[in-house]
Protein backbone atom coordinates (compact mmCIF):
# COMPACT_ATOMS: atom_id res chain seq x y z
CA UNK A 1 0.00 0.00 0.00
CA UNK A 2 3.06 2.21 0.16
CA UNK A 3 2.28 3.57 -3.28
CA UNK A 4 -1.49 3.55 -3.15
CA UNK A 5 -2.75 6.46 -5.25
CA UNK A 6 -4.85 7.91 -2.45
CA UNK A 7 -1.69 9.07 -0.69
CA UNK A 8 -1.29 11.76 -3.33
CA UNK A 9 -3.97 13.64 -1.45
CA UNK A 10 -1.98 13.74 1.74
CA UNK A 11 1.58 14.04 0.42
CA UNK A 12 3.27 17.27 1.47
CA UNK A 13 0.89 20.25 1.53
CA UNK A 14 -1.44 18.80 -1.08
CA UNK A 15 -4.55 18.50 1.01
CA UNK A 16 -4.35 21.92 2.58
CA UNK A 17 -3.54 23.43 -0.82
CA UNK A 18 -6.69 21.88 -2.25
CA UNK A 19 -8.75 23.20 0.64
CA UNK A 20 -7.13 26.60 0.09
CA UNK A 21 -8.24 26.43 -3.54
CA UNK A 22 -11.72 25.50 -2.46
CA UNK A 23 -11.74 28.52 -0.16
CA UNK A 24 -10.83 30.77 -3.12
CA UNK A 25 -13.75 29.32 -5.09
CA UNK A 26 -16.08 29.76 -2.13
CA UNK A 27 -14.86 33.29 -1.44
CA UNK A 28 -15.40 34.39 -5.04
CA UNK A 29 -18.85 32.78 -5.02
CA UNK A 30 -19.87 34.43 -1.77
CA UNK A 31 -18.70 37.91 -2.73
CA UNK A 32 -20.29 37.61 -6.18
CA UNK A 33 -23.55 36.32 -4.73
CA UNK A 34 -23.84 38.98 -2.03
CA UNK A 35 -23.14 41.86 -4.42
CA UNK A 36 -25.04 40.27 -7.29
CA UNK A 37 -28.17 39.48 -5.30
CA UNK A 38 -28.38 42.97 -3.80
CA UNK A 39 -27.85 44.57 -7.20
CA UNK A 40 -30.23 42.07 -8.79
CA UNK A 41 -33.04 42.92 -6.36
CA UNK A 42 -32.66 46.59 -7.26
CA UNK A 43 -32.53 45.90 -11.00
CA UNK A 44 -35.44 43.46 -10.76
CA UNK A 45 -37.57 46.05 -8.97
CA UNK A 46 -36.65 48.65 -11.60
CA UNK A 47 -37.67 46.24 -14.34
CA UNK A 48 -41.24 46.33 -13.04
CA UNK A 49 -41.38 50.15 -13.26
CA UNK A 50 -43.35 51.54 -16.20
CA UNK A 51 -40.47 53.25 -17.98
CA UNK A 52 -39.88 51.81 -21.46
CA UNK A 53 -36.32 53.11 -21.81
CA UNK A 54 -35.19 51.81 -18.42
CA UNK A 55 -36.86 48.47 -19.05
CA UNK A 56 -35.20 48.09 -22.43
CA UNK A 57 -31.75 48.89 -21.05
CA UNK A 58 -32.15 46.41 -18.20
CA UNK A 59 -33.53 43.80 -20.56
CA UNK A 60 -30.51 44.19 -22.81
CA UNK A 61 -28.24 43.89 -19.77
CA UNK A 62 -29.95 40.63 -18.79
CA UNK A 63 -29.81 39.18 -22.29
CA UNK A 64 -26.14 40.10 -22.70
CA UNK A 65 -25.12 38.24 -19.56
CA UNK A 66 -27.43 35.37 -20.31
CA UNK A 67 -26.42 34.84 -23.94
CA UNK A 68 -22.67 35.36 -23.76
CA UNK A 69 -20.95 32.26 -22.31
CA UNK A 70 -19.35 32.83 -18.92
CA UNK A 71 -15.93 31.91 -20.25
CA UNK A 72 -16.19 34.60 -22.89
CA UNK A 73 -17.27 37.12 -20.28
CA UNK A 74 -14.28 36.21 -18.14
CA UNK A 75 -11.90 36.62 -21.08
CA UNK A 76 -13.52 39.88 -22.10
CA UNK A 77 -13.06 41.40 -18.67
CA UNK A 78 -9.69 39.78 -18.02
CA UNK A 79 -8.06 40.95 -21.25
CA UNK A 80 -10.03 44.01 -22.31
CA UNK A 81 -10.26 45.90 -19.03
CA UNK A 82 -6.48 46.29 -18.61
CA UNK A 83 -5.71 46.80 -22.28
CA UNK A 84 -8.46 49.17 -23.41
CA UNK A 85 -9.58 50.79 -20.16
CA UNK A 86 -6.34 50.73 -18.19
CA UNK A 87 -8.05 49.02 -15.28
CA UNK A 88 -5.73 46.42 -13.76
CA UNK A 89 -7.61 44.02 -11.59
CA UNK A 90 -6.14 40.75 -10.38
CA UNK A 91 -7.76 37.56 -11.62
CA UNK A 92 -9.81 37.05 -8.47
CA UNK A 93 -11.25 40.54 -8.62
CA UNK A 94 -12.14 40.06 -12.29
CA UNK A 95 -13.84 36.80 -11.36
CA UNK A 96 -15.85 38.47 -8.60
CA UNK A 97 -16.82 41.33 -10.88
CA UNK A 98 -17.94 39.12 -13.77
CA UNK A 99 -19.80 36.72 -11.51
CA UNK A 100 -21.47 39.55 -9.59
CA UNK A 101 -22.69 41.15 -12.82
CA UNK A 102 -23.90 37.77 -14.07
CA UNK A 103 -25.69 37.02 -10.79
CA UNK A 104 -27.27 40.49 -10.86
CA UNK A 105 -28.62 39.83 -14.34
CA UNK A 106 -30.07 36.41 -13.50
CA UNK A 107 -31.33 37.67 -10.17
CA UNK A 108 -33.10 40.62 -11.78
CA UNK A 109 -35.17 38.16 -13.80
CA UNK A 110 -36.02 36.08 -10.73
CA UNK A 111 -37.02 39.18 -8.76
CA UNK A 112 -39.04 40.62 -11.62
CA UNK A 113 -40.92 37.34 -12.06
CA UNK A 114 -41.70 37.15 -8.35
CA UNK A 115 -42.78 40.79 -8.16
CA UNK A 116 -45.20 40.60 -11.07
CA UNK A 117 -46.80 37.53 -9.56
CA UNK A 118 -47.80 39.50 -6.46
CA UNK A 119 -51.48 40.33 -7.12
CA UNK A 120 -52.23 43.77 -8.54
CA UNK A 121 -54.72 44.25 -5.70
CA UNK A 122 -51.90 44.27 -3.19
CA UNK A 123 -50.29 47.14 -5.04
CA UNK A 124 -53.54 49.10 -5.08
CA UNK A 125 -54.15 48.43 -1.40
CA UNK A 126 -50.68 49.81 -0.68
CA UNK A 127 -51.27 52.89 -2.81
CA UNK A 128 -54.64 53.43 -1.16
CA UNK A 129 -53.03 53.92 2.25
CA UNK A 130 -50.70 56.52 0.79
CA UNK A 131 -47.50 54.53 0.33
CA UNK A 132 -45.12 56.00 -2.26
CA UNK A 133 -43.33 53.84 -4.83
CA UNK A 134 -40.26 52.81 -2.81
CA UNK A 135 -42.38 52.17 0.30
CA UNK A 136 -44.72 50.00 -1.72
CA UNK A 137 -41.79 47.82 -2.78
CA UNK A 138 -40.15 47.84 0.64
CA UNK A 139 -43.16 46.95 2.79
CA UNK A 140 -45.65 45.22 0.50
CA UNK A 141 -44.32 43.82 -2.76
CA UNK A 142 -40.79 42.61 -1.96
CA UNK A 143 -41.67 40.83 1.31
CA UNK A 144 -44.36 38.92 -0.55
CA UNK A 145 -42.06 38.18 -3.48
CA UNK A 146 -39.22 36.80 -1.33
CA UNK A 147 -40.94 33.46 -0.73
CA UNK A 148 -41.42 33.05 -4.45
CA UNK A 149 -37.82 33.78 -5.34
CA UNK A 150 -35.95 31.73 -2.75
CA UNK A 151 -35.86 28.35 -4.58
CA UNK A 152 -34.69 29.90 -7.85
CA UNK A 153 -32.11 31.97 -5.96
CA UNK A 154 -30.64 28.90 -4.28
CA UNK A 155 -30.39 27.17 -7.64
CA UNK A 156 -28.54 30.21 -8.91
CA UNK A 157 -26.13 29.89 -5.97
CA UNK A 158 -25.26 26.31 -6.87
CA UNK A 159 -24.76 27.32 -10.51
CA UNK A 160 -22.34 30.05 -9.43
CA UNK A 161 -20.38 27.69 -7.21
CA UNK A 162 -20.09 25.12 -9.99
CA UNK A 163 -19.10 27.72 -12.54
CA UNK A 164 -16.08 28.75 -10.45
CA UNK A 165 -14.45 25.68 -12.01
CA UNK A 166 -14.00 27.82 -15.14
CA UNK A 167 -11.84 30.28 -13.29
CA UNK A 168 -8.63 28.34 -13.97
CA UNK A 169 -8.94 29.73 -17.49
CA UNK A 170 -8.05 33.17 -16.21
CA UNK A 171 -5.41 31.72 -13.85
CA UNK A 172 -7.32 31.98 -10.61
CA UNK A 173 -5.83 29.52 -8.15
CA UNK A 174 -9.12 27.78 -7.55
CA UNK A 175 -9.51 24.18 -6.45
CA UNK A 176 -9.45 22.78 -10.00
CA UNK A 177 -6.34 24.72 -10.97
CA UNK A 178 -4.48 23.59 -7.85
CA UNK A 179 -5.65 20.03 -8.43
CA UNK A 180 -4.16 20.09 -11.93
CA UNK A 181 -0.87 21.43 -10.59
CA UNK A 182 -0.71 18.64 -8.03
CA UNK A 183 -1.48 16.03 -10.68
CA UNK A 184 1.29 17.39 -12.92
CA UNK A 185 3.83 17.60 -10.12
CA UNK A 186 3.17 14.05 -8.95
CA UNK A 187 2.87 12.38 -12.34
CA UNK A 188 5.98 10.26 -11.75
CA UNK A 189 5.20 9.15 -8.24
CA UNK A 190 1.41 8.84 -8.53
CA UNK A 191 0.47 8.02 -12.13
CA UNK A 192 -3.20 7.64 -11.20
CA UNK A 193 -3.24 10.84 -9.13
CA UNK A 194 -5.85 12.39 -11.45
CA UNK A 195 -8.44 9.88 -10.29
CA UNK A 196 -7.94 10.73 -6.64
CA UNK A 197 -7.56 14.46 -7.04
CA UNK A 198 -10.60 14.88 -9.28
CA UNK A 199 -12.47 12.44 -7.04
CA UNK A 200 -11.78 14.66 -4.06
CA UNK A 201 -12.75 17.77 -6.01
CA UNK A 202 -15.99 16.05 -6.94
CA UNK A 203 -16.69 15.39 -3.28
CA UNK A 204 -15.78 18.93 -2.25
CA UNK A 205 -18.11 20.49 -4.82
CA UNK A 206 -20.79 18.04 -3.82
CA UNK A 207 -20.43 19.04 -0.19
CA UNK A 208 -20.81 22.70 -1.11
CA UNK A 209 -23.74 22.34 -3.50
CA UNK A 210 -25.80 19.42 -2.24
CA UNK A 211 -27.01 21.08 0.97
CA UNK A 212 -28.09 24.11 -1.06
CA UNK A 213 -29.95 22.06 -3.61
CA UNK A 214 -31.62 19.96 -0.87
CA UNK A 215 -32.66 23.19 0.86
CA UNK A 216 -34.13 24.53 -2.37
CA UNK A 217 -36.07 21.32 -2.91
CA UNK A 218 -37.49 21.46 0.59
CA UNK A 219 -38.58 25.06 0.24
CA UNK A 220 -40.20 24.29 -3.08
CA UNK A 221 -42.10 21.39 -1.58
CA UNK A 222 -43.25 23.52 1.32
CA UNK A 223 -44.47 26.16 -1.11
CA UNK A 224 -46.39 23.59 -3.14
CA UNK A 225 -48.01 22.34 0.05
CA UNK A 226 -49.05 25.86 0.99
CA UNK A 227 -50.45 26.65 -2.42
CA UNK B 1 -73.41 77.41 1.89
CA UNK B 2 -70.58 75.16 2.99
CA UNK B 3 -68.08 74.01 0.38
CA UNK B 4 -68.83 70.43 -0.70
CA UNK B 5 -66.12 67.97 0.29
CA UNK B 6 -65.81 66.70 -3.26
CA UNK B 7 -66.99 67.96 -6.59
CA UNK B 8 -66.59 65.98 -9.78
CA UNK B 9 -66.95 68.10 -12.89
CA UNK B 10 -67.38 66.78 -16.43
CA UNK B 11 -65.24 63.72 -15.83
CA UNK B 12 -64.58 61.58 -18.92
CA UNK B 13 -62.82 58.25 -18.87
CA UNK B 14 -62.02 55.77 -21.61
CA UNK B 15 -59.82 52.76 -22.09
CA UNK B 16 -58.55 53.15 -25.63
CA UNK B 17 -61.66 53.45 -27.79
CA UNK B 18 -64.02 52.25 -25.10
CA UNK B 19 -65.74 55.12 -23.37
CA UNK B 20 -66.36 54.13 -19.75
CA UNK B 21 -67.56 57.32 -18.06
CA UNK B 22 -69.40 60.17 -19.78
CA UNK B 23 -69.57 63.70 -18.42
CA UNK B 24 -69.80 62.76 -14.75
CA UNK B 25 -70.95 65.59 -12.48
CA UNK B 26 -71.22 64.76 -8.83
CA UNK B 27 -71.30 66.71 -5.60
CA UNK B 28 -70.62 65.14 -2.23
CA UNK B 29 -71.31 67.17 0.89
CA UNK B 30 -69.28 66.87 4.06
CA UNK B 31 -70.80 64.35 6.44
CA UNK B 32 -73.13 62.83 3.85
CA UNK B 33 -73.51 59.27 2.67
CA UNK B 34 -73.73 58.81 -1.08
CA UNK B 35 -74.70 55.42 -2.43
CA UNK B 36 -73.66 54.64 -5.98
CA UNK B 37 -76.02 52.19 -7.66
CA UNK B 38 -76.21 50.72 -11.11
CA UNK B 39 -76.12 47.48 -13.05
CA UNK B 40 -72.79 45.66 -13.31
CA UNK B 41 -70.59 47.12 -15.98
CA UNK B 42 -72.13 50.56 -15.55
CA UNK B 43 -68.81 52.06 -14.44
CA UNK B 44 -69.37 52.28 -10.67
CA UNK B 45 -66.03 50.78 -9.73
CA UNK B 46 -64.19 52.79 -12.35
CA UNK B 47 -65.74 56.00 -11.05
CA UNK B 48 -64.92 55.28 -7.43
CA UNK B 49 -61.35 54.35 -8.41
CA UNK B 50 -60.97 57.64 -10.28
CA UNK B 51 -61.71 59.43 -7.01
CA UNK B 52 -58.53 58.27 -5.34
CA UNK B 53 -56.27 58.14 -8.35
CA UNK B 54 -56.19 54.39 -8.96
CA UNK B 55 -57.55 55.20 -12.42
CA UNK B 56 -56.63 58.22 -14.46
CA UNK B 57 -59.15 60.07 -16.56
CA UNK B 58 -58.99 61.92 -19.84
CA UNK B 59 -60.75 65.14 -18.98
CA UNK B 60 -62.79 66.81 -16.31
CA UNK B 61 -61.84 67.97 -12.87
CA UNK B 62 -61.98 66.91 -9.25
CA UNK B 63 -62.25 69.53 -6.54
CA UNK B 64 -61.51 68.28 -3.03
CA UNK B 65 -62.26 70.62 -0.12
CA UNK B 66 -62.42 73.50 -2.56
CA UNK B 67 -58.97 72.70 -4.00
CA UNK B 68 -58.76 71.54 -7.61
CA UNK B 69 -56.85 68.25 -7.82
CA UNK B 70 -53.95 68.40 -10.27
CA UNK B 71 -53.37 64.71 -10.91
CA UNK B 72 -49.82 63.51 -10.31
CA UNK B 73 -48.42 60.61 -8.31
CA UNK B 74 -47.24 62.99 -5.60
CA UNK B 75 -50.58 64.78 -5.28
CA UNK B 76 -52.49 61.51 -5.14
CA UNK B 77 -50.10 60.07 -2.59
CA UNK B 78 -50.87 63.03 -0.30
CA UNK B 79 -54.58 62.97 -1.03
CA UNK B 80 -54.99 59.26 -0.39
CA UNK B 81 -54.25 59.93 3.28
CA UNK B 82 -57.48 61.95 3.32
CA UNK B 83 -59.46 59.64 1.02
CA UNK B 84 -59.57 56.12 2.41
CA UNK B 85 -60.59 53.22 0.22
CA UNK B 86 -61.80 49.71 1.00
CA UNK B 87 -61.95 47.05 -1.71
CA UNK B 88 -64.18 44.10 -2.43
CA UNK B 89 -61.31 41.65 -1.93
CA UNK B 90 -60.10 43.19 1.41
CA UNK B 91 -56.46 43.06 0.26
CA UNK B 92 -54.84 42.94 3.65
CA UNK B 93 -51.09 42.46 3.40
CA UNK B 94 -50.57 38.73 4.09
CA UNK B 95 -46.97 39.27 5.23
CA UNK B 96 -48.00 41.54 8.12
CA UNK B 97 -49.99 41.00 11.30
CA UNK B 98 -53.33 42.73 11.75
CA UNK B 99 -51.77 45.48 13.84
CA UNK B 100 -48.89 46.00 11.40
CA UNK B 101 -51.36 46.16 8.51
CA UNK B 102 -53.15 48.96 10.32
CA UNK B 103 -50.00 50.78 11.45
CA UNK B 104 -48.18 50.77 8.12
CA UNK B 105 -49.85 53.96 6.88
CA UNK B 106 -49.81 55.93 10.13
CA UNK B 107 -46.15 55.11 10.84
CA UNK B 108 -44.52 55.07 7.40
CA UNK B 109 -46.70 57.52 5.48
CA UNK B 110 -47.77 59.93 8.19
CA UNK B 111 -44.72 59.45 10.44
CA UNK B 112 -46.80 59.50 13.58
CA UNK B 113 -45.57 58.40 17.00
CA UNK B 114 -45.83 54.67 17.47
CA UNK B 115 -47.52 54.81 20.87
CA UNK B 116 -50.22 57.20 19.71
CA UNK B 117 -50.87 55.33 16.44
CA UNK B 118 -51.00 51.99 18.25
CA UNK B 119 -53.44 53.31 20.82
CA UNK B 120 -55.70 54.57 18.05
CA UNK B 121 -55.42 51.28 16.14
CA UNK B 122 -56.42 49.29 19.19
CA UNK B 123 -59.33 51.63 19.87
CA UNK B 124 -60.55 51.19 16.29
CA UNK B 125 -60.10 47.41 16.51
CA UNK B 126 -62.24 47.40 19.66
CA UNK B 127 -64.95 49.34 17.86
CA UNK B 128 -65.18 46.65 15.20
CA UNK B 129 -64.99 43.90 17.81
CA UNK B 130 -61.62 42.48 16.79
CA UNK B 131 -59.24 43.72 19.47
CA UNK B 132 -58.08 40.20 20.33
CA UNK B 133 -56.87 39.61 16.76
CA UNK B 134 -54.19 42.29 16.66
CA UNK B 135 -51.34 39.77 16.44
CA UNK B 136 -53.08 37.39 14.04
CA UNK B 137 -52.13 37.11 10.39
CA UNK B 138 -54.79 37.74 7.72
CA UNK B 139 -54.85 34.06 6.68
CA UNK B 140 -56.16 33.19 10.15
CA UNK B 141 -59.24 35.42 9.76
CA UNK B 142 -62.61 34.97 8.09
CA UNK B 143 -63.66 37.17 5.19
CA UNK B 144 -65.86 39.35 7.35
CA UNK B 145 -63.09 39.83 9.88
CA UNK B 146 -60.61 40.70 7.14
CA UNK B 147 -62.97 43.26 5.71
CA UNK B 148 -63.50 44.93 9.09
CA UNK B 149 -59.71 45.06 9.53
CA UNK B 150 -59.39 46.56 6.06
CA UNK B 151 -61.85 49.29 7.08
CA UNK B 152 -59.84 49.95 10.24
CA UNK B 153 -56.65 50.11 8.16
CA UNK B 154 -58.18 52.88 6.05
CA UNK B 155 -59.64 54.71 9.08
CA UNK B 156 -56.29 54.67 10.89
CA UNK B 157 -55.08 57.44 8.59
CA UNK B 158 -57.88 59.71 9.89
CA UNK B 159 -59.40 60.23 6.43
CA UNK B 160 -62.01 62.86 5.68
CA UNK B 161 -63.69 60.77 3.03
CA UNK B 162 -64.15 57.03 2.68
CA UNK B 163 -64.75 55.04 -0.51
CA UNK B 164 -66.31 51.59 -0.21
CA UNK B 165 -66.21 49.50 -3.38
CA UNK B 166 -68.65 46.60 -3.00
CA UNK B 167 -67.16 45.73 0.37
CA UNK B 168 -69.70 43.01 1.14
CA UNK B 169 -69.88 41.47 -2.34
CA UNK B 170 -67.52 38.56 -1.65
CA UNK B 171 -68.74 37.81 1.86
CA UNK B 172 -70.97 35.03 3.09
CA UNK B 173 -74.40 36.37 4.05
CA UNK B 174 -73.82 35.95 7.78
CA UNK B 175 -70.58 37.98 7.49
CA UNK B 176 -72.27 40.85 5.69
CA UNK B 177 -74.12 42.13 8.72
CA UNK B 178 -71.02 42.79 10.81
CA UNK B 179 -69.42 44.80 8.02
CA UNK B 180 -72.58 46.81 7.32
CA UNK B 181 -72.79 47.55 11.04
CA UNK B 182 -69.35 49.15 10.86
CA UNK B 183 -70.46 51.30 7.93
CA UNK B 184 -73.63 52.28 9.76
CA UNK B 185 -71.60 53.41 12.78
CA UNK B 186 -69.33 55.45 10.55
CA UNK B 187 -72.35 57.15 8.99
CA UNK B 188 -73.64 58.00 12.47
CA UNK B 189 -70.26 59.54 13.27
CA UNK B 190 -70.81 61.76 10.21
CA UNK B 191 -68.01 60.30 8.13
CA UNK B 192 -68.38 61.39 4.51
CA UNK B 193 -68.79 58.21 2.49
CA UNK B 194 -69.29 57.02 -1.03
CA UNK B 195 -70.60 53.47 -1.07
CA UNK B 196 -70.93 51.14 -4.03
CA UNK B 197 -73.18 48.29 -2.98
CA UNK B 198 -75.78 45.79 -4.08
CA UNK B 199 -77.29 45.57 -0.60
CA UNK B 200 -80.43 47.52 -1.47
CA UNK B 201 -82.04 47.53 1.95
CA UNK B 202 -78.85 48.83 3.43
CA UNK B 203 -78.55 51.44 0.69
CA UNK B 204 -82.06 52.64 1.35
CA UNK B 205 -81.42 52.90 5.06
CA UNK B 206 -78.10 54.69 4.90
CA UNK B 207 -78.20 56.89 1.78
CA UNK B 208 -78.45 60.66 2.04
CA UNK B 209 -78.27 60.71 -1.71
CA UNK B 210 -78.34 58.07 -4.40
CA UNK B 211 -76.39 58.30 -7.63
CA UNK B 212 -77.68 55.97 -10.32
CA UNK B 213 -75.19 55.10 -13.01
CA UNK B 214 -75.84 53.28 -16.25
CA UNK B 215 -73.55 52.81 -19.23
CA UNK B 216 -71.14 55.31 -17.74
CA UNK B 217 -73.67 58.11 -17.35
CA UNK B 218 -75.29 59.44 -14.22
CA UNK B 219 -79.01 59.07 -14.84
CA UNK B 220 -80.11 60.22 -11.42
CA UNK B 221 -78.65 62.03 -8.47
CA UNK B 222 -81.43 62.31 -5.93
CA UNK B 223 -82.01 62.26 -2.16
CA UNK B 224 -81.98 58.73 -0.82
CA UNK B 225 -85.63 58.18 0.05
CA UNK B 226 -86.90 59.76 -3.12
CA UNK B 227 -84.85 57.40 -5.27
CA UNK B 228 -86.39 54.33 -3.71
CA UNK B 229 -89.97 55.56 -3.53
CA UNK B 230 -90.17 57.70 -6.60
CA UNK B 231 -87.31 57.22 -9.09
CA UNK B 232 -87.17 59.83 -11.83
CA UNK B 233 -86.19 57.65 -14.73
CA UNK B 234 -87.67 54.53 -16.19
CA UNK B 235 -84.24 52.89 -16.17
CA UNK B 236 -83.95 53.36 -12.43
CA UNK B 237 -87.45 51.96 -11.98
CA UNK B 238 -86.52 48.86 -13.98
CA UNK B 239 -83.30 48.52 -12.01
CA UNK B 240 -85.13 48.75 -8.68
CA UNK B 241 -87.69 46.20 -9.80
CA UNK B 242 -84.97 43.81 -10.88
CA UNK B 243 -83.31 43.93 -7.46
CA UNK B 244 -84.83 41.48 -5.08
CA UNK B 245 -85.38 43.31 -1.80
Amino acid sequence: MAHSGINVLFAGQNFSRLLGGLWISAKISIVALVIGILLGVLLGALRTVKNPLLRTILRLYLEFFRIVPTVVLLFLFYYILPKNFNVNLNAQAVAMLVFALWVAAEMSDIVRGALISVPQHQKEAGLAIGLNGPQLYRYVLLPQAVGLMIPATINLMTRVIKTTSLLLLISVMDVVNIGQQIIEANRQQYPDGAFWIYGLIFILYFLLCYPLSAWARRLEQRQNNNA
Amino acid sequence: MATPLLQVEHLEKSYGDVHILHDIDLTIDTGSVTVLLGPSGSGKSTLIRCLNGLEDFQSGQLVFSGQPVVPSPKVWQQLRQKIGMVFQSYDLFPNLTVLDNILLGPLKVQHRAKAEATAQAIKLLKEVGLAEYQDAYPRQLSGGQKQRIAIVRALALNPEFMLFDEVTASLDPEMVRGVLEVLRNLAQQKMTMLVVTHEMNFAREIADQVVFLENGRILEQTPGQQFFTNPQTERAQIFLNSMDF
